[in-house]
């Protein structure tokens, strides 16, 4: 039986009818047609499938779309605001924090929790933050770098590069 | 990776809970945080017929303290337990272990009551349970019943709940002064989980030890009180050579597991290192 969800996702809000197996990255991806947020492993292992759920950041290949009926989500769609890139986003650009990008979404995702826990995080809290997210190509310093970029202009610092 | 279809409720209530377990018996699967029982539909390992998802029951994520008691609803996440004040002040044994758990994504969602009822051997707050000499709350058919965490844990993936019965809460006691607790693990690289957890509450008076509880998950098919390190320790100084000396019988009369990252050897080998450890922190936290 097909159950009623509805949620906000990056501020708008979608009622649909979904069966109770649907994961929740399947229904940002195929049903609302939000492919940023990637599946990496299907396996609560990459996180390259992280969002926000309330607030909280949660590999959405391990969430039902049932259980996120009220929910309040945001996906990678929804750090920019009005065209300026989200802190988080301007650190990964100038910090050169990607390189495939398929990683990204999640890790950014992830970031955000962190700065929204520890807004002054050491290097060692940073790399704890993103312990559940894998990525493939950058070996990690650039995306530590990419996230103290950040943080420093979210703590409304001058957001300085690190040296190379 | 697609779960097999199911019929999905989310009851409101223990009671409602209960009575949708008892009418489907084994047709029927809880669901709390989820990151035990997805992963295993998604493989099609479980493939229940209805998924009950106790989540939206209000009230069963409480940390409150009553008296000597700290009480944890079943649906704390193990983040909460990780950072609530009052168990970081009076209990912090359980935020220690918590905060090992996983990653952070993990520990937003998943809860203890989940952890505990999936008794998974390589979980890590088995040990600590046990350590806590924790009372575990199961609620079914028949009441409310109270569940030493000594005879919750039967075997690998069981426990001495009854099929109809929730976790509501699980109680363990505040830590007084004098007593030093640690949780120590030796993480699998790629999954994370213990390989060798160690989990000691120590009493201590004038550099000996006057009461230990050690609990020791990740070695055995279940979690287990190491009753003969607690033996050796009772009474005695707490210096390197003596705790190590004792903590040699960390695996004693249990049957070590053995895998492709750690064989049966070397996990006895590391149960006594890392019971050495967790008991040296520990006293060195008893003050
Ligand atoms: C990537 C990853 C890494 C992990 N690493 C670790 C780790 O390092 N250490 C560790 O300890 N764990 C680890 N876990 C497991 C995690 O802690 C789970 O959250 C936990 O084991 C289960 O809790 P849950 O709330 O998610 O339960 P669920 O998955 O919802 O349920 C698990 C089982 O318990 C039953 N159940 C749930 N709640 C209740 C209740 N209140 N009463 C009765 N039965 C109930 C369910 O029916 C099911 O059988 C990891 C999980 C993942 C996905
Ligand atoms: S796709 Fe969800 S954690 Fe990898
Ligand atoms: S940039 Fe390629 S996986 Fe991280």
């Amino acid at each position: 039986m097909k159950h009623k969800i509805s949620l906000t996702v990056n501020g708008t809000t979608y009622t649909h009818e979904v069966e109770p197996r649907l994961l929740l990255v399947h229904y940002i991806r195929d049903v609302l047609g939000l492919t940023g947020t990637h599946i990496g492993c299907d396996t609560t292992s990459c996180g390259a499938c992280t969002i926000h759920m309330n607030g909280k950041a949660v590999k959405s290949c391990t969430v039902l779309a049932v259980q996120a009926d009220g929910a309040q989500l945001l996906t990678v769609e929804g750090l920019a605001r009005d065209g300026q890139l989200h802190p988080i986003q301007e650190g990964f650009w100038e910090e050169h924090g990607l390189q495939c990008g398929f990683c990204t979404p999640g890790m950014m995702l992830a970031a955000l929790e962190l700065l929204q826990r520890i807004p002054d995080p050491t290097e060692e809290q940073i790399r704890a933050g993103i312990e559940g997210n894998l990525c493939r190509c950058t070996g990690y310093q650039h995306i530590v770098n990419a996230i103290q970029y950040a943080a420093r202009k979210m703590r409304g610092e001058e957001p300085r590069k690190a040296a190379v | 990776m697609i779960p097999a279809a199911f019929e999905y409720v989310a009851p409101t209530s223990v009671q409602e809970a209960i009575a949708l377990l008892q009418q489907h018996g084994d047709e029927a699967k809880v669901l709390a945080g989820g990151h035990s029982l997805l992963p295993i539909m998604k493989f099609r390992l479980a493939q229940p017929k209805l998924v009950v998802d106790i989540g939206r029951i209000p009230g069963l994520d409480g940390i409150a303290r009553s008296g000597d008691t700290i009480t944890i609803g079943a649906l704390a996440t193990h983040d909460a337990v990780e950072r609530s004040g009052l168990l970081r002040e009076h209990c912090p044994l359980l935020p220690e272990t918590a905060s090992v758990i996983g990653d952070m994504q993990v520990r937003n969602r998943g809860t203890i009551g989940g952890s505990l009822a999936h008794a998974d051997p390589a979980a890590d707050y088995p040990g600590a349970v046990l350590a806590l000499d924790a009372e575990i709350v199961a609620r079914g058919p028949g009441g409310t019943r109270t569940i030493p965490a000594r005879d919750f844990f039967v075997e690998m993936l069981t426990t001495a709940l009854q099929p109809a019965e929730l976790i509501t809460e699980v109680r363990v006691p505040v830590i007084g002064k004098g007593t030093g607790t640690a949780y120590v693990k030796h993480a699998h690289p790629a999954s994370g989980y213990a390989v060798v957890g160690v989990a000691v509450v120590l009493e201590a008076g004038g550099g000996t030890c006057r009461r230990c509880a050690i609990g020791i998950n990740g070695v055995a098919g279940k979690a287990y009180r190491a009753t003969a390190v607690e033996r050796a320790l009772a009474g005695r100084a707490l210096d390197e050579k003596t705790v190590a000396a004792a903590a040699a019988h960390a695996a004693d009369g249990v049957d070590v597991q053995g895998d492709l990252y750690a064989s049966s050897d070397f996990r006895a080998h590391l149960a006594s290192v890392y019971t050495k450890r967790a008991v040296l922190l520990a006293a060195s936290r008893a003050g």
